[in-house]
This record gives C-alpha cells, structure tokens and sequence, in this order.
C-alpha cells in the first residue's frame, strides 16, 4: 500500500497524465513488438541478417587464415627463442614453412608470395630477458591481405603474451611491422563494417517500412484522429527498434569474438554508448523517409538505395576513401555510417578509448540533431 | 457457353465452393449472386482458368476447364472493379495494350479503337491518362476494352461498384449491346437492382448455389416483391463469410 | 446547437476540385447521410472534419470546435472509421480493441454499455487475428473501435462498401440502436438505398451538394409523376423509350424501367409491337431524385 501522501500524490492531474502517458507509451511499444514477433519475414530479416553477415564475411575471410605459412629468422638461437617457436609451431595459425639465414632471405620469401608472416628474433634475445626482463620480436606481416595481416599478428601476440604469462618478470613486446600497405588501407574490418551495415538495414528501413505501413492500411488515420500525439506515435515507434538493435549489437559481439575469436580490444560499455547514438541517427532517418513517402516500397527503395549504398561505398569498410577523388571524399563525410564505422574500429581493434574518437562521437550527434530537426519541422499531423 | 458440373474447389478442409453445377447459354446475361465469402470469387476463377478445380467438370465455350485453360483464356475477356486499366497510361495505349494482348492486328486495333473511342464519346480524353478520368468512365472503358477482342464470354466482378446511378445505367446499356451482339455476360453484382438486369441469376450460399432462376420466377417462389428479399431470405442463413 | 457545421468548404487537388463550396449543418444526435457515387468528395470532407485535410476555403466546426484550430479537442471527441480497414491485420480482435482503448486514453471497461451489443457479437472470436476475420465481422470491430471512447460524433466513411446486402442491413441496425445513445452519425454511402435509413441527407456528386433534407423531402419534390413499366422485351423497351417524343425521361429500374411522360405512352409501346405491356404509377425513390438532379445539372 502507498502511504496516504504519497497517493495524494498520484492523483495530481500532471502526475496522472504522466503515468497515462506512459501506459500509452508501454501499450503503443507491446504493439509494436507484436507485429514484430509475428511477421516471420521481418523477424528472419531482423535476427538472421546479422548472423548471416557476420558467418559469410567473417568465414570468407578468414578461413585462410589457418596453418598461413610463415618463415622464422632466429638470430639467437638460444632457450627462450627455441622455446617460443615450439610454441609456435604448435599452434593449428601457424605453419613453419622454413627458416632463413639473413633479412634478403625474409625478403625473398615475401616475394615468391608465399608466406604471411616473418617472425626475427634478435640476437642474445635470452640475455636481454635474463638481465632486463625485457626484450623484444620483430613480427612482419604481408599487409596486401591486410585482414588476414591484423589476423595473424594478432595472434602471434597472444602466443607471445602467453608465453610471458608463464615467465614472470619477464617481458616481451613484439614489433609489428606491415610490408607493403603499412597503414592497412581498406582493410575490411567486417565486423565494424557488417555492424554499421546492418544498423542501417534494421533501424532505416525497418522504422521506415513500419511507419509507412501504418499509413498505407490507414490505421495511421485513425491514430492520427486520436488524441494521442502524432509525434508519440513516432517515438514509440522509434523505441522497440533501438531495443531490438541493441539486441542485434549484441549477437554481432558475441558471435565475433566467440566463433570469430575476434577480441574487442576496447572498452564494452563505450561500444554500446556509440552504438547507441548511431542507432538514434539510424532511427531519425528513419523517420525522416517515412515522414517523406507514402508507400512501403518507395520507403523500402530509399532505404536500400539511399542509405545501404552509401554505407557500403562511403564508410571505408569495403572501398578505401583516401583513394576516391576529392567530391567523393567529401560526400562520404556526410554518410554517418562511416563515422560510426571508425569509432568501431578505433574501439575494438585499435582498442582506443573516447579520446581518440570524441570528434567522430561530435559529427554524429551532429547530424542526428539536424535530422531530428529536419523530420521534426517535416512531420505533419495531418494527412497531406 | 458455360457448362459445369459437381464443380468444387477445396483448401486444406475449407470447401470455397462445393459442387455447384449449372449452364449458361450463348448470349444470355448471368447473374452470379452471394453474401461475401460465399465462394462467388473462387468459382469465377476456376470458370477463368485460372485455377484448378479441386473435382467436378466443366467447359467455357467448349474448352476443358482442366486441359484446355489456354483456348479458354482467348475466347474469354475478364473485368474486376479492382484491376481495370493501367492508370497511368492513355486511353488509347490502353485500347492498344490490351488489343495487343489478344493478337489482334494494327489495322485491327485502329480501327477497334477508334470505334470504342468514338462510341464512347472519349474523342477528347484519348490522349489523357487514364488515372485522370472518373470512376465511371474508366469503368466503361474498362468493360468496352474486355470485350475488345470480341470473347465468347465476359466475366465482370461487381463492375460498377461505387459508380453513380447513371453511370451504372450506361454501363447496363454496353452490357445489353454486347449481349445482342451474343456475346455470353457473367457478372458478380452487390446491387440487388441489377440483379433484376439478369436474364438468370444464381445465389450462392456458404459455397452452394442455393437457388437458379429468372429473378421473375424467385421473387416468385419466395413470394418476395423484390429480389434483395430473396437474397435476404437465402443468405440471412449463411454460416461463413469471407 | 448544431453538432457539425460546415461552410463554404472547399478542396482543391492539383488540377482538381474535390469538394466545391459545400455547406451543411448536422444537429446533434442526427444520423446525417452523405450519398453519392465514388469521387464525389465524401472522403475528402470526411477527412476535413477529421481534422486529417486542411480545407483551401471555407470552414467548419465540430462540436463548437474549428476543424482547423482547435484540431485537438476535435481528436478528442470524435470517432473515425475510415474506408478501407484499418485496424491491425496482425493483432486479435482483443488486442485491437484495448490497444484503440488506450490510444483515445479510456478502457474498454468504462464505455462497455455503448459497445456492448455489437462487442457481444466478435467477442466469440476475440483470440483471432484481425486479418483473418470475415467481412462483417472486421466492420463490426472497426466499428467498437471507433466507438471505443464514446465519441459525440461518429464518422463513417462508406462502411458498408462493397459489403454483400445482408451484411449492410446488419449494420444499418446496429447505427439504428447508437441513434438511441444520442451520438451524432455522419455515414456517407453510394448504395441510394441506404438513403431512407438516415434521418438527413445530402446527395452529392461531383464536389456540389445537389439536395439536402429529409429522404421523405427529397423524395416529396420529385416534380413529376413517376411511372415504372415493363414488357416482354425490356431491352427494347429502353430503346423505345428513348427515341419516344412523349417521354421526358427514362432509364431502367430494376425489372422495370422508371419513366416521366406526357400523352398515351402505352398505346404508342404497342403500337411498336411491344408485348406484354405493364404501366403503372410507381413511388418516387432517392435513386430517382438523384438521377433527376444529376440530369438537371449536366
């Protein structure tokens, strides 16, 4: 039972219209998760996307990347060095295709085209972690296939940090070093990629279709002839999309690091935070189609052509925009699934923090605020 | 024209139309009555070959209802209140489309459709797209277009739904002239008015035709005095609907 | 007080004028009919009184209210059931009801008694899906739906189209038994016959309003005497009728053809060979008036 001020409370008009508001709000969601739940079609397109995506990109890939020849250049010969390419050698990445004598050697090999990685130990490599508990690895990678390259390295330093984990003190930082694309230029990153990608597939077009769908059965003149706010309307539409996209962030993860073994290197929290406020730009443009369209395949072709095309062209996941000409470079800065996409990127395998993308974070609040402006101001509570 | 015979058609354990059997003759205008979901629908399908039926037989102008769904199609034309025409092209393209269609020649189609333009005073709305002229006549000119290519039979569905009261009188007229002219009429309507149109009309009820007469003789036998009281008396029953 | 207003209303449509100067006025707990073909404006008003369509000229009220201005008290007290079907196909006929209920802020509870006789009817199939209804049956849910916050005026906008003639009976007296619960019906139809069944009408075509007043009143200013006849041969019977000097008009009435004339027209159809000759003075019905003004207008 409310104690007896506390009900007096409840019956305040403003506190009353409030908690109307909200069962309005609450019942207008369940609805909305109902259409949901029942369109087998929408669902299958909702949660197998992402799962599609992520297994063919990721699988694609990175199926190569198992048993990739690589050569050892060992110029200490010594406990350490041989204890580090057994492990190696034992691990199911890594197949040592030869070992070479001298740098011309690694050179030569990277030229036939046949090995990925170069792994150089130098010289007294025991020594240096005897007496200062530090040393260090030359890894080269062939960064032409720069995925497979951010792949393998990876793993050759998780072999190397297990390997310190069991010889407390000591340390060993390995050097990556990149040949021919040294900055992975276009580097399909898929996982940021098929993330931006889908967002923009679930949240654009899946909020757009439902809002036109409403107004081509003509329940949308019947809500609209309600008392209940045309912009509610909106919102409670917006809301179990950024709930079900959520979701779909989620198994993107999941999927990636536990069948992919692709780590996220940053912070969780601030990945969701950023995923988040990318799904709010999704929504609004959302909005923003279905507020300009009046039927679900015009909104279903906006949203394919207008906002999939742009993402796979203009967020760098599959082209490298530093090599597009100038006009392109520019139209891609206002396509905000390619800043989204870098944010991605910056946090789950750079493993950067907020600092580092604070002005991407910046442009995409940006333009999520001009968006709502714009759908806002475009929005009509009336038929035409 | 129209022959059939125990005609049924099922889905899963819903009977749409359940062993109807009855004959249309060369030039005669038939009524095809029912409350909606009665099956009126789905045995006007079957009878355009455009389904097959389930069991039972029959023939449209001769052909097999089974094996002969292409000859049928040729020698039918076909007008539904829902698709007409093609709103956003001319008149005249329309003619010539649908003409085309049924193979008929250039000539042919100059002539026909000068003819049809001419006979329904559109000489001025010719080259204006469809979608801008008024339900009534594009119905009108939808009804003329099925019988362009001269068929044995027309199928209408409810052609003059919504169409003001004489628009649809109009569109009576073309329906009479096409029947001198012996061409075979099988309409769908929801106003009982025209039922009275009808040489014969059929009720369907819950997939059954529950009664076949001239409308004279049913208001007749169900002493009505007029025929939306036989329809009500018949379909007042009806267990299903849609 | 009147409970709808309309004045000098107006809608244009790019090239196109939907709704042409019409002005009409409902009393308040009248069952007022708008009859006329497809295209003759009636959605288009409709949608202006719902406050769905801003007008280009002219004005009207609804329960005192400005459709324009005051749109939100207008959303608040009206009920709209539009042409086409429009609950969700995908929800059950349950969840359609209280999902409507909480949109207009009530419950189905507090508005049951209103509701009540037509709920009673769907409430057996209240777990199906709303798609998977049949005809009647969806309009009688739209139907609670729209009555689902007690409005004080009701817009139908051409329920019983395309609706087979058992099905629209039904639902004439189910509009019958809301008169009595003193809410204002505006219904607009093209079936002529659903015309005796309101209290006023309104035949329009074309944008204009060609009649307002009672059914019995439309009916009473018929002008001339109206006779239906009949013979073997109907078809050519029309021709005759046509081509004859005496008759002022003619056109087929269900198995007759209705006729305005002057002189012996019987013995003129005989003379043409005609058999079966039947000519009798025949009541004037709202179809007649409106084939009468259609004519007099074009």
């Amino acid at each position: 039972m409310l104690p007896a001020w506390m009900k007096s409370f409840t019956h305040w008009p403003a506190v009353q219209n409030v908690v109307n508001d909200m069962k309005q709000l609450y019942i207008f969601i369940r609805k909305e998760f109902a259409h949901v739940l029942r369109d087998r079609k929408t669902l299958l397109i909702l949660f197998g996307l992402p799962v599609v995506q992520i297994l063919i990109f990721g699988f694609a890939l990175t199926n190569e990347v198992r048993n990739a020849k690589i050569v050892i250049y060992d110029q200490a010969q010594d406990v350490a060095s041989q204890q580090l390419i057994s492990k190696i050698e034992a691990s199911r990445y890594f197949d040592i295709a030869y070992a070479v004598m001298d740098r011309a050697g690694i050179e030569a090999a990277f030229k036939k085209g046949d090995i990925r990685l170069a792994v150089i130990f130098p010289q007294g490599f025991n020594n240096d972690l005897l007496h200062t508990h530090h040393a260090q690895i030359q890894v080269v990678a062939d960064a032409a296939d720069p995925n497979t390259a951010t792949t393998l390295t990876s793993y050759i330093t998780s072999i190397i940090q297990d390997y310190t984990a069991a010889q407390e003190p000591y340390q060993i930082t390995p050097q990556i070093r990149f040949l021919y694309n040294p900055q992975l230029k276009g580097a399909p990153n898929f996982v940021p990629g098929v993330m931006s990608l889908v967002l923009m597939l679930v949240c654009v077009m899946m909020t757009a279709v439902s809002i036109v769908r409403e107004k081509e059965t003509g329940t949308m003149e019947v809500l609209l002839v309600s008392p209940f706010s045309p912009l509610m309307v909106i919102i409670s539409k917006a809301i179990p999309y950024l709930l079900l996209s959520l979701i779909n962030v989620t198994t993107i993860l999941l999927l990636s690091t536990f069948v992919l073994k692709l780590p996220i290197n940053g912070s969780i929290p601030l990945l969701f935070a950023e995923s988040t406020l990318f799904i709010i730009t999704c929504l609004t443009l959302g909005i923003f189609i279905s507020v300009k369209t009046n039927s679900q395949q015009v909104a279903m072709l906006i949203s394919l052509m207008g906002m999939m095309l742009p993402t796979i062209l203009f967020s760098g996941f599959m082209f490298p925009v530093e090599n597009m000409p100038l006009p392109l470079q520019l139209i891609s800065n206002i396509v905000p699934s390619k800043w989204y996409y870098n944010i991605v990127k910056a946090i789950m395998i750079k493993g950067l923090g907020f600092s580092a993308i604070w002005k991407e974070t910046l442009i995409l609040v940006g333009i999520t605020v001009i968006l709502l402006f714009v759908s806002f101001k475009s929005f009509k509570i009336r038929l035409s | 024209m129209i022959e059939t015979n125990k005609l049924s058609k099922r889905f899963g354990d819903f009977i749409a139309t359940n062993e109807i059997t009855f004959e249309v003759d060369k030039g005669e205008i038939f009524g095809f009555l029912g409350a909606n979901g009665a099956g009126k629908t789905t045995a006007m399908r079957m009878l355009c070959g455009l389904s097959t039926p389930s069991s039972g037989t029959a023939t449209i102008a001769g052909f097999d209802i089974y094996k002969q769904t292409e000859q049928i199609k040729k020698n039918i034309g076909y007008m539904s209140q829902k698709f007409s025409l093609y709103e956003d092209l001319t008149v005249t393209e329309n003619i010539r489309f649908f003409g085309g269609i049924y193979g008929l020649s250039n000539q042919q189609l100059k002539t026909k459709s000068q003819q049809l333009i001419h006979d329904l005073g559109l000489e001025k709305e010719a080259k204006k797209l469809v979608g801008a002229l008024p339900l009534g006549w594009k119905q009108k000119l939808s009804f003329s277009i099925a019988v362009l290519h001269e068929p044995k039979i027309v199928f209408l569905d409810e052609p003059t739904g919504g169409v003001d009261p004489i628009t649809r009188r109009q569109f009576w007229n073309l329906i009479y002239d096409a029947a001198d002219r012996g061409v075979t009429v099988f309409v769908t309507t929801h106003y009982m008015d025209e039922a009275e149109y009808c040489n014969r009309i059929s009720i369907m009820v819950d997939g059954r035709i529950k009664a076949l007469d001239t409308p004279r003789n049913l208001k007749n036998s169900f002493h009505a005095a007029s025929m939306d009281e036989v329809f009500y008396a018949l379909a007042r029953g009806a267990k299903r609907s849609e | 007080m009147d409970a709808v207003i309309v004045n000098h209303l107006r809608k244009v449509y790019q090239d196109k004028t939907a709704v042409d100067d019409v002005s009409f006025a409902v009393k308040k707990g009248e069952l007022f009919g708008l009859i006329g073909p497809d295209g003759a404006g009636k959605t288009s008003i409709f949608r202006m009184l719902t406050t769905l369509l801003l007008p280009d000229a002219g004005s009207a009220t609804v329960d005192g209210y400005d459709v324009v201005k005051d749109y939100k008290a207008i959303r608040n007290l009206a009920g709209y059931m539009p042409g086409k079907f429009s609950l969700y196909q995908d929800l059950t006929v349950e969840e359609n009801i209280n999902f409507f209920a909480t949109v207009f802020k009530t419950t189905v509870a507090k508005n049951y008694d209103l509701i009540k006789d037509i709920y009673i009817q769907i409430a057996p199939f209240k777990k199906r899906r709303a798609g998977k209804l049949s005809g009647g049956m969806k309009q009688k849910l739209a139907l609670c739906c729209a009555l689902i916050h007690r409005p004080s005026v009701l817009f139908l906008d051409e329920p019983t189209t395309g609706v087979d003639p058992v099905s629209r009976k039904e639902f004439w007296e189910m509009l019958r038994k809301l008169k009595e619960q003193e809410i204002t019906i505006i219904v607009s139809t093209p079936y002529m016959d659903e015309a005796d069944l309101c209290d006023r009408i309104a035949l329009i075509q074309d944008g204009k309003i060609l009649s307002i007043d009672t059914p019995n009143a439309v009916v009473a200013a018929f002008p001339d005497k109206l006779y239906a006849v009949k013979a073997d041969q109907m078809h050519r019977l029309l021709k005759a009728l046509q081509a004859s000097p005496l008759v002022k008009d003619s056109y087929a009435f269900g198995e007759y053809a209705h006729v305005t004339f002057e002189g012996d027209l019987e013995q003129e159809l005989a003379k043409q060979g005609l058999t079966g000759i039947e000519l009798q003075t025949t009541p004037v019905t709202i179809e007649d008036c409106f084939i009468k003004l259609l004519k007099e207008k074009q």
